[in-house]
Formats: structure tokens, sequence, C-alpha cells
């Protein structure tokens, strides 16, 4: 079973560890991963140390096939964004991942 | 495109939108850090983020298999390894497709 954290459960995190009255948390939630999106949108990747990279990915168009009605459909050339986790991030995971299977 | 920019120059853009609020500088970097330490937590946890208009977050298992040690060629049981993955949400990933090339 798990569970999923959303923007209001890190809102109550700054709440109580930073102190941010309810209404800034949630507004600093909003606004750290809305500059994020707007870094990432004018071509900018973002490098958080601690936790991973956001980079920019542009790929060329392809021929692609409607799965259902096998029709052939070109995909366009597009921009996409991938997720590169810091060393960081991969030593916490083997960590809880050691703890996990023993 | 192809530059990033770095966890401190996200912080001072945030600093620069956040000015004139109550919101410091250091309740600003420590506000990262803390979002920062908790969404690596909950991955390493094995629970899920989801950040609406964003994209979400999970822990991905690849299955343990049996390597080979390239010198000699005798097998060896290499462990089940987790890794976070992120899938940019439907708005991100819209917004981002079409500036390919820019």
């Amino acid at each position: 079973m798990t569970d999923t954290v959303t923007k209001t459960d890190l809102a109550e995190i700054l709440y109580m560890e930073v102190g941010l009255n309810k209404r800034e948390a949630s507004e600093f939630v909003s606004v750290f991963f809305e500059t994020i999106k707007a870094q990432l949108l004018a071509g900018h990747g973002v490098k958080l140390s601690g936790f991973g990279n956001f980079e920019l990915r542009d790929k060329k168009s392809r021929p692609g096939r409607n799965p259902k009605t096998l029709e052939e459909i070109p995909i366009s050339a597009r921009r996409v964004v991938a997720f590169k986790p810091g060393q960081k991030l991969r030593n916490t995971i083997e960590t809880y991942a050691g703890s996990r299977s023993q | 495109m192809k530059d990033s920019i770095t966890r401190s120059e996200l912080i001072n853009i945030l600093a620069a939108q956040f000015e004139g609020s109550e919101l410091s500088k250091s309740d600003i970097s420590l506000s990262v850090r803390e979002i920062i330490n908790h969404m690596s937590a909950t991955i390493a946890n094995g629970d899920r983020i989801e950040i609406r208009g964003f994209g979400s977050f999970t822990l991905r298992q690849r299955n343990p298999r049996m390597g080979r040690n390239p010198k000699t060629g005798e097998p060896v049981p290499l462990g089940a390894k987790y890794a976070p993955h992120f899938k940019p949400g439907k708005d991100l990933k819209e917004q981002v497709k079409d500036k390919v090339g820019t």
C-alpha cells in the first residue's frame, strides 16, 4: 500500500517545519513548482542539488502507429522533460531499499 | 536551450518573486530544502508524489537478475534495484512539447 503526497502535504511540512503560515506555505509550494515549470518552458533545465536534475531533450519526428487501427501516424518532433536523480537521492533509496528487503 | 539553472539560482528567482512579502530569503531557502527532503524521503519510502499540472514521482523496481562477472564468466546474483521515475503531468508535457528546437 502506498500513500500519495500532494502539494497540500508539502505545504503542511512548511507550516510545521519552517513556520510559514498556512496561506504562505500553500502559496510557496505552488510558486515553487510553477517556477520550475516556467524555467523548463523557457528552455532551461533545472538542477536541484540533493534531489536531481530536470533536463530537456529534443526528439526527432518518427513514424508511429495507432495500436488499435494499425494506421500509421507520424509522431511529430517534440521536446520532453526527463528527470535524472542525483547521487544523494539514489543513496537514500539504496538505504531504504536495504531496510525493506531485510 | 541546454543551459540549466541551479538550486541557488532557483532560490534567487523565488526570492525575487516573494520580494515585498513576509518571506525572507532564509525562509525560502529553508522551504526549498524541506520540500526536497520530504520529496526524497517519500520516493525512497516507495510512496508516490503527485503535483497537479507538473508531474508525478514514483519508485520503480527492477527485478533481481543473474549477472556475470565479465572477467571469469561466473554468474553473480544481482539484487532488486530501485530507481525513481518522474512522469511529466499533462500540462507540462503539452506545453513543453512545442518548444522543440527553440
